[in-house]
Parts: structure tokens; C-alpha cells; sequence
């Protein structure tokens, strides 16, 4: 299966995110934010970081790069499309995904493994995850407090197209295990035809369970086939 | 123009040292000119007054490739693998302004590490502050965490250890040390020694403004109450830039386009220049209206003095300028050759080819002043500890009081502001002994440690530097690393203060015996003196970072206890020592008596023997014995892991608070199971070690017998509880 990794200037979660593919055996390939066309790609990853030095909104500038309008078109024609982090931030200034990624509500940076559920498993992203089976996974990120629309709210419940939500170990989904202020505790979407994942918590930091743990892995597994 | 004298003292020059400037010269200065050898002359740049000391310290070891002297230390890890590290201080600029001085001070550690040719592949830092209820305080700590996050999140490299301590002697003065290390192949490694004339010398990075003018001479001088005038001269960091600048010079590194490369840290591009031509003994001439430059009409005097971030100068070989510009203009980075090395020995800068200033480089490097000051011994304190004469406490009570300090306190509202986990590398985060690095697509790693005791260095400086180091390798040990080598960042107050040049000289003697002692040499280092305000010094605070190997990551141990019904030992004997221990400190609030003594033939006997037992693989888990003494070793490696441990008293008959709170050096806590206590007590026996097995693992609770008990869920909320209320 062919990836590409968007690198943006100030991109710096790539070099993890092409070490998490090259293990899971996809053919990968960096590409720069200049480049104007993309190689032929099932899976495209924009990784997390902060594209642009972010001095202006998360993601502001990187989503109307040049090669950002390759992205769009790719997904539009059905391509794999995944954001993490920084790339759901900028996964949201595009379009592409809806609603917006806001400070954090206590105002600060946050990195800490958190536990995530999985909403929904009948898709591309997270087939050979169980529904309902819990997570624990690194966040690290400034933005992460998902708002959205009413109406788009009500579209990700009726066409089932949250991926993530925050929880406690029990796998219960309260105010408390909510790191960032997230709507619903929402911690990852889906566009509509569920070709596009955009997610704050960075599953290509859990591939190793020397390092960390390996909850992260069924995510490239279940893109592969 | 003609100098006044008054336009000496502002540059913070002394009477005597602007006579020997004229003799120099031959003539008196320029403005420009006397900038520059006040950047070059400050306390910051040229180690005037702690030179002398400096160069006693143990510098050399099979293991190291560069000591002190370049921009970073450089030890061989084996096979082609080299770390590259170095700390250094940041304390007037963040105490002036917390978020960008902490953030520049990331910055520039940053770049004395990658302009070696190193990726970075993790930041440590040391951060004092002043007493919790002094009303700055908590603002400076907001500022501080959040500067270093900034800066360490953005470009993308985890923070994974540290030490946040507070005490009133930095509620005026501040410290801020922050710490990088770096990853090279052990024959592409960069250095800043020019060779050859007539080469390109070319700026890169961001462009020059008028930040940070002087900063250099600020960090040489003491605060007074018009501090707050100084915020211009703190600079301004842009992580963004450096994660490019970064990213460009490494690119260029993978072939030999460079001779040599120096980043422009403190004094800017007149250290950076100065120092490339001093090392090469050659000259370089500056053209300066071709320095890329942020505002309008700056003058040459502002350029040779700015301390924009984020900046480089390179020296590059024949031919390679079109493919070094390529790389640098990929990055969208300014890139502009904007001299050339010469053999005049001069440093001469022109400004549209009209010459503004001609100084001989030795003038500026080896002819600049070396101050023997004098300095007095400290006299170690005669007085005993003797409880009765104090209020009784209980142990639960004080353990209580010690766990719920700010000082003690868990730090997860700090660390968790730090990405420490980017780049996938990190085998242990901050809150252990010491964090563990990996290195990327290898079964190695290294552990890193920041360790300060300013009480200990106050009260006796040679025991307190000697005890530090100590410190710092027994934390290496506890993690089941062989310690190689460290940094220093010497924070201090006033050098022409004979009491605290004492401080200095002495604390210097401590460190050098025990490194020696324990082949643990100084590859880099920093001094800060002139911390304090109004006369008033901040205690001696030596601080230090040190770097250990461990062969396969995957045998790293912790402090974390892994399961029920394992026996407690604790190895080296315990005397009680309270002289200047946190009991003292957290439970009556005083600091006194004298700090433990420094054993150096037990410690490195002990140590040693602890990391045999690690590489057995008889070991569960592992706690160095500090400040706080055991119970509180104990209580963290329970709160951490979730275990309980259940002590019995101590056989002979002796003082309950002195044994559980004593600071006595070199020992270590280790978690043991049954099987292998037989093996361990052989190890142990063989090599003449001292120890008590003193309880066991349990569920839930952390008790001593006939005693004390408390749910450990219970301990973790007290422990937590300081910064929860932030």
C-alpha cells in the first residue's frame, strides 16, 4: 500500500509518523509542502507538529499551501486522508473536515497517554479495533477542544462518523476523563463518506510496547487491507 | 566621538579595564569598537573571573572526543555513535521577562548542540524559584514551564527530566538552566575553529534586529530595582526558525561543505565571528550592510551587538556556496555571505567599504582580562542537630508536611506541559531517577540527569559540590546506567565578593574530587555569577547534568515497584544526618547544621555494586536515597508504582526521626524478590557493602510497623495536592 507524508516547515511528528508506516509495511514517501503533485497514493498522512510555527491559527497557513490542493483533490476522489494533530487541525481549515480545533480549555500545552473508546470499527481506519474497545494513547497539543455545529454535531450522531471519544479506564465518557474541553469528548472525526480521519491523539506513538504500548497499531493494520 | 566615562560604566566596564583596552589598541576605541569589548570582556563571555578555577576541573577520559572550550561536550557511546551535550544558564533574562527568557534559553542550548552536527534528541532543565508564598512566584513559574514548553513542543524535542525547587534566595533572582542532548555519528562532527584564508563567512537563519542589545553585559551585572527597564534587552525566541535552521544545517552537514560553524549566541555575531578567527588564529573581515536585517537603518554598532535568536555563521569551503544557499533558500531561511577570513589577525568591520572598526582578535579572546580574586574559605558550621530542642513532631505528620511541600510535591501540572514523548524515543519520562533515551533504530540508550543541592553548597560549599556530583551519578546508577560524563552550570552570586568567590572556588574543589574520584569527567559548562539583587546573593547553586549508558534499553530499571511480597532492602549504612535536611527545612522551617558528609570510597563501592546487581537482573526496582531521606524515597516509589511497602522499625534502638529522615549519602532502596535475596546478599557481602533488609511489598498501604499507615491513594492526593491548588 503506497502512503505519502505531507511535511510542512515546522512539521515535527513526521519522522515518527514515516518510522510507524515503514513498520507496518507501507510504501512511503515525504512530501515536501512546495511540491504541487503527489505521487500516486492510497493513504495520505499529514502529521502533527506545528506547520508554519502556528503563529497565526493551528493549521491556518498549511491549508492553503500548494500542496495542500492536491490533498483535496486526492480525498475528494476517494483517497485515504489522515490528520493527526496538527493535521486534524489543518484537516478543519481546509474543509475537508468540519468544526473547529480550540484551546485547550485550562489554557495549556498537554501531553499525557489518555484513554480514548472506539466509536465506530465499520471503517476503513478501525476495522480491527473492537466497538467499544479502550485506547491508551499519547496526546501532545495546545488546540485540541473540538466544537462544532449543532447541525454538523447531529450529522456525526445520526451517520455515526465520531472515531474517538475520551474516557476513563472503565470506558466511561465524563467531564473528567475530558483532557482538553472537547465537545462530547470528542477526540476524533470522520467526514462523511469516511474516506478522512482527523484525531488529536497520536496513535504513531503507540507502535512499540518497549516504548510506550501498542494500542496504536490496528489503526495502520486496519488501513493495510 | 570622545568615551566618557560614563559611557564606560554603561557598558559595563571597569576604569582599569578600559586603560588596558587603550593599550591594546594603541589608541582609544570607537563606540563600535568598545561595544565589542565590552560584549567580549563581560563576566558572560569571557570567564574572567572563573577561569582560574575552571581549569582544575577533570576535562579528560577515554570516553570523551571534545571537553570544555567548544560549544558542546562530545563523548563516544560506541560503535559510530557520539552525544554532544552542554547546559547552560538563562536566570536574568526569565526573571525579567519568564516566558521569552525561558524560551531563549531553550533556543540557544539548542543550537550549541545541533551546530555540532548533533540532532537533539532530548531537553532537560533546572528551574529555581522563590518561596511558594512570595507573591512572584507562581506568575514566574507560569511563565517559566510555558516558555520552556513553547519553545522544547514546538520545534519538536521532548523535555524528559528536570528539577522545579523553590526557596526564598531566589525570590529575587531566579534560575533558569536548561540542558540539551544530542545524537552525531562519531566522524561528522562540526567545530567552530576556522582554517584557511579568503573562505566564505556566511550568515544563515533569521534576520538581525535590535533584540537583545547588551544581554550579555545584563546577565553580567547585578539586579537593582530598575530591573524591569531591562526588558528590551531580553530577546525574543522563534522555535519555528530554529526548527528550520535546524532541519537546513543538518542537510548541509551530511557532506563537507562546512570548514566550520558557530552559532551567534550571547554577544551575538561578535563572539561568534571572534571566536571562529581566535581558534584558527586568523582574521575575518566583515562587510556589514550585507547582514540580512529586520529594521530600518540599523548601524553596525547595533548589528555587532544584537542578540537576535535564531542565527549562524558558517565558514564554507571553495565552490560551496551555490549548494549551501540551495539548502538554506529550501528552508526559506536568509542566507548571505557577508565576509571573509583573512590572515591580518583583525577583526575588521566595514560598512559600505568604509572600515568602522579594526581590533586585533587576541585583544578580544586571549588578552582578555583573567581576574585571580580573591576569595575566603567557609568555615564548617561547629553546630550539632539536636532534636529535644525542638517541638516533637510524629513521622506520619512530618512525612505528611514533607510530601504535600511545593518542593516535593509531584510535578505533573509541569511536566505534563512538555511534549516528551515526540520523536518515540523516550524509554522513561521525567519523575524518575533519571529519563531514558533511546537511540533511534538501536537497542542503547542513555540516561540523563539535572541535579542541584544549593543547602549543601551553602552551608559547605566542598562538601555541597562534592555531594551534587555524587547525586547525579547515583541517579544515573538507579537506572541501570553507566554514568560517562557531565555538564555544570555554575549559578552564583557577586565574584568580587570575596565570601561568594569562596562559594565558587570551593564548590569547584568538591566537584573536581568527586569526578575524579569517580572518572566522571566535565566535557561542557556554563557560569553564572552576579545572581542577586542589591547585594543581596542567591546561595551557591552548582548545577549538574550528567549522561550514562545503558547497552540494552530493554533491561532499564525504575523506581516503580513491581509487585507484591518483595523484600525491601536498603543499601549503605544510615547514621541520621539532619544537618540541612528537608525535614528540617519543610518541618521546622529552618536550614541548619551542616550537610552530610561525602563518603567517596563508599559511594562509588556502593554505586558500583548496585549496578552489578541491576545487570544481574536480580533487581525489581531501584530508588536512590536523597533529600528527604528514606521514608521519603519509600513513600515515592509506592505513590509512583501503586504498591504499598510495609517497614519494620529499625533493630537497634535509635532515633525514629533521624533514620527515616536523615540524609546520608550513598544509598540506594532496592525491591528484591525472595528467590534472589540469597544471590544479592552475596554480591553485596563480597564487595563489603552495608545494608538492612527492612520490610517488604504489600497491597494498598504504606505502613511502618507499630507506627504509621496510610492508604497509598491517600499519600498520592497529599502529594498531589500543591499544585493541584496552583
Amino acid at each position: 500500500m503506497n502512503s505519502s507524508v505531507i511535511v510542512f516547515p515546522g512539521s515535527n511528528c513526521d519522522r515518527d509518523i514515516a518510522v510507524a508506516l515503514k513498520k507496518m509495511q507501507f510504501k512511503n514517501q515525504m512530501i515536501w509542502h512546495k511540491e504541487t503533485k503527489l505521487p500516486k497514493s492510497d493513504l495520505i498522512v499529514i502529521p502533527g507538529g506545528f506547520s508554519y510555527g502556528d503563529y497565526l491559527r493551528s493549521g491556518a497557513i498549511a491549508g492553503k499551501s500548494n500542496i495542500i490542493n492536491e490533498v483535496i483533490k486526492a480525498a475528494n476522489n476517494g483517497c485515504l486522508v489522515l490528520g493527526i494533530c496538527n493535521g486534524f487541525q489543518i484537516l478543519t481549515e481546509t474543509g475537508l473536515l468540519k468544526g473547529v480545533l480550540l484551546r485547550n480549555e485550562n489554557l495549556k500545552f498537554i501531553n499525557k497517554d489518555v484513554n480514548v473508546k472506539v466509536m465506530n470499527n465499520e471503517t476503513r481506519f478501525t476495522k480491527k479495533y473492537k466497538k467499544n474497545q479502550i485506547l491508551k494513547i499519547n496526546i501532545a497539543h495546545n488546540e485540541g477542544n473540538y466544537f462544532t455545529s449543532q447541525n454538523h454535531l447531529k450529522e456525526l450522531h445520526d451517520k455515526n462518523l465520531i472515531s474517538f471519544k475520551y474516557c476513563n479506564d472503565k470506558g466511561n465518557i465524563d467531564e473528567e476523563s475530558n483532557p482538553n474541553g472537547s465537545l462530547e469528548n470528542i477526540a476524533g472525526i470522520f467526514n462523511a463518506k469516511k474516506n478522512i480521519l482527523g484525531m488529536m491523539p497520536h496513535p504513531e506513538r503507540m507502535i512499540d510496547s518497549l516504548i510506550s504500548n501498542s494500542d496504536g497499531i490496528n489503526l495502520f493494520s486496519s488501513l493495510l487491507n | 566621538m570622545n568615551i566618557s566615562s560614563k559611557i564606560i560604566e554603561q557598558h559595563g566596564l571597569k576604569p582599569d579595564e578600559f586603560v588596558s583596552i587603550k593599550k591594546l589598541l594603541k589608541r582609544e576605541p570607537n563606540l563600535l569598537e568598545l561595544g565589542i569589548f565590552s560584549a567580549m570582556w563581560n563576566e558572560h563571555c569571557s570567564y574572567k573571573s572563573s577561569r582560574k578555577h575552571l581549569k582544575n576541573l577533570p576535562t579528560k577520559g577515554k570516553q570523551v572526543i571534545q571537553g570544555p572550550g567548544e560549544n558542546a561536550g562530545v563523548i563516544d557511546i560506541g560503535d559510530d555513535d557520539a552525544i554532544i551535550f552542554k547546559i547552560e544558564s538563562h536566570n536574568h533574562p526569565s526573571y525579567i521577562e519568564p516566558y521569552q527568557g525561558a524560551a531563549t534559553g531553550v533556543g540557544g542550548i539548542l543550537r550549541d548542540v545541533f551546530t555540532m552536527g548533533a540532532r537533539p534528541i532530548a531537553l532537560l532543565n533546572s528551574i529555581h524559584f522563590g518561596e511558594p508564598k512570595h507573591f512572584k512566584t507562581k506568575s514566574l513559574l507560569n511563565g517559566v514551564v510555558s516558555g520552556i514548553g513553547g519553545y522544547g513542543n514546538c520545534i519538536g524535542i521532548p523535555t524528559v527530566a528536570g528539577e522545579t525547587k523553590f526557596n526564598k534566595t531566589y525570590n529575587e533572582n531566579i534560575l533558569v538552566n536548561a540542558m540539551a542532548v544530542g545524537h552525531a555519528k562519531k566522524d561528522r562532527i562540526f567545530y567552530s575553529k576556522a582554517k584557511g584564508i579568503n573562505k566564505s563567512v556566511v550568515y544563515v537563519g533569521s534576520k538581525t534586529g535590535r533584540d537583545g542589545i547588551h544581554g550579555a553585559s545584563m546577565a553580567s551585572a547585578e539586579f537593582d530595582e530598575n530591573t524591569e527597564e531591562k526588558k528590551p534587552t531580553v530577546q525574543v525566541g522563534d522555535p519555528f526558525t530554529e526548527k528550520l535552521l535546524m532541519e537546513a544545517c543538518l542537510e548541509l552537514m551530511k557532506d563537507n561543505s562546512i570548514i566550520s560553524i558557530q552559532d551567534m549566541g550571547a554577544a551575538g555575531l561578535t563572539s561568534s565571528s571572534v571566536e571562529m578567527a581566535s581558534k584558527g588564529g586568523l582574521g575575518i573581515e566583515l562587510n556589514l550592510e550585507k547582514v540580512p536585517c529586520r529594521e530600518e537603518n540599523m548601524t553596525p554598532y547595533e548589528m555587532m551587538l544584537s542578540e537576535s535568536q535564531e542565527r549562524m555563521l558558517i565558514i564554507l569551503e571553495d565552490g560551496k556556496e551555490k549548494h549551501a544557499k540551495e539548502i538554506f533558500n529550501k528552508w526559506d531561511l536568509d542566507f548571505n555571505i557577508i565576509g571573509k577570513t583573512t590572515n591580518t589577525n583583525m577583526l575588521t568591520l566595514k560598512f559600505n567599504n568604509k572600515i568602522e572598526g579594526e581590533i586585533p582578535i587576541e585583544a578580544l579572546a586571549s588578552k582578555a582580562p583573567i581576574y585571580d580574586r580573591k576569595w575566603v574559605k567557609k568555615k564548617i558550621t561547629k553546630k550539632n542537630i539536636n532534636l529535644k530542642t525542638y517541638k516533637k513532631v510524629g513521622i506520619k505528620e512530618s512525612l505528611i508536611k514533607i510530601l504535600s511541600s511545593a518542593n516535593h510535591s509531584d510535578k505533573s501540572w509541569i511536566t505534563n506541559q512538555y511534549d516528551q514523548m515526540v520523536m518515540c524515543d523516550t524509554v522513561q519520562k521525567s519523575g524518575a531517577d533519571a529519563a531514558i533515551i533511546r537511540i533511534h533504530g538501536k537497542d542503547k540508550a542513555i540516561a540523563v540527569s539535572v541535579d542541584s543541592s544549593a543547602n549543601y553548597c551553602k552551608s559547605h560549599p566542598l562538601t555541597g559540590g562534592k555531594q551534587i556530583v555524587c547525586e547525579n551519578w547515583r541517579n544515573l546508577i538507579s537506572v541501570g546506567a553507566r554514568p560517562i560524563a557531565i555538564t555544570n552550570c555554575l549559578n552564583f552570586g557577586n565574584p568580587e565578593n570575596s565570601e561568594i568567590m569562596g562559594e565558587f572556588a570551593e564548590c569547584l574543589i568538591g566537584i573536581k574530587e568527586a569526578c575524579e574520584f569517580l572518572n566522571y569527567p566535565v566535557v561542557s559548562g556554563n557560569v553564572s555569577f552576579y545572581n542577586g539583587t542589591n547585594k543581596k546573593n542567591i546561595s551557591p547553586t552548582p548545577v549538574i547534568g550528567g549522561v550514562g549508558l545503558i547497552s540494552n534499553f530493554k533491561k532499564k530499571i525504575s523506581h516503580l515497584l513491581k509487585k507484591e511480597n518483595s523484600a525491601i532492602l536498603l543499601v549503605g549504612k544510615t547514621f541520621g544526618h539532619l544537618g540541612q535536611s528537608v525535614f528540617l527545612e519543610e518541618v521546622y522551617s529552618i536550614n541548619e547544621g551542616k550537610p552530610p558528609e561525602v563518603n567517596m570510597l563508599n559511594e562509588k563501592n556502593n554505586g558500583e555494586t548496585v549496578l552489578e546487581i541491576i545487570k544481574n537482573d536480580l533487581v525489581n526496582s531501584v530508588h536512590d536515597v536523597s533529600n528527604g531521606g528514606l521514608l521519603v524515597s519509600l513513600a515515592e516509589m509506592s505513590i509512583n508504582s501503586g504498591y504499598g511497602i510495609k517497614i519494620n522499625k529499625p533493630k537497634k534502638l535509635t532515633n525514629l526521626i533521624e533514620y527515616f529522615f536523615g540524609e546520608d549519602q550513598g544509598r540506594y532502596v532496592l525491591e528484591i524478590d525472595n528467590d534472589n535475596l540469597e544471590k544479592v546478599d552475596k554480591i553485596l557481602k563480597n564487595n563489603n557493602i552495608f545494608y538492612e533488609n527492612i520490610g517488604f511489598t504489600q497491597k494498598e498501604f504504606f505502613e511502618i510497623k507499630d507506627e504509621m499507615k496510610i492508604n497509598i491513594i491517600e499519600l498520592s492526593k497529599i502529594n498531589n495536592q500543591w499544585y493541584n491548588n496552583f
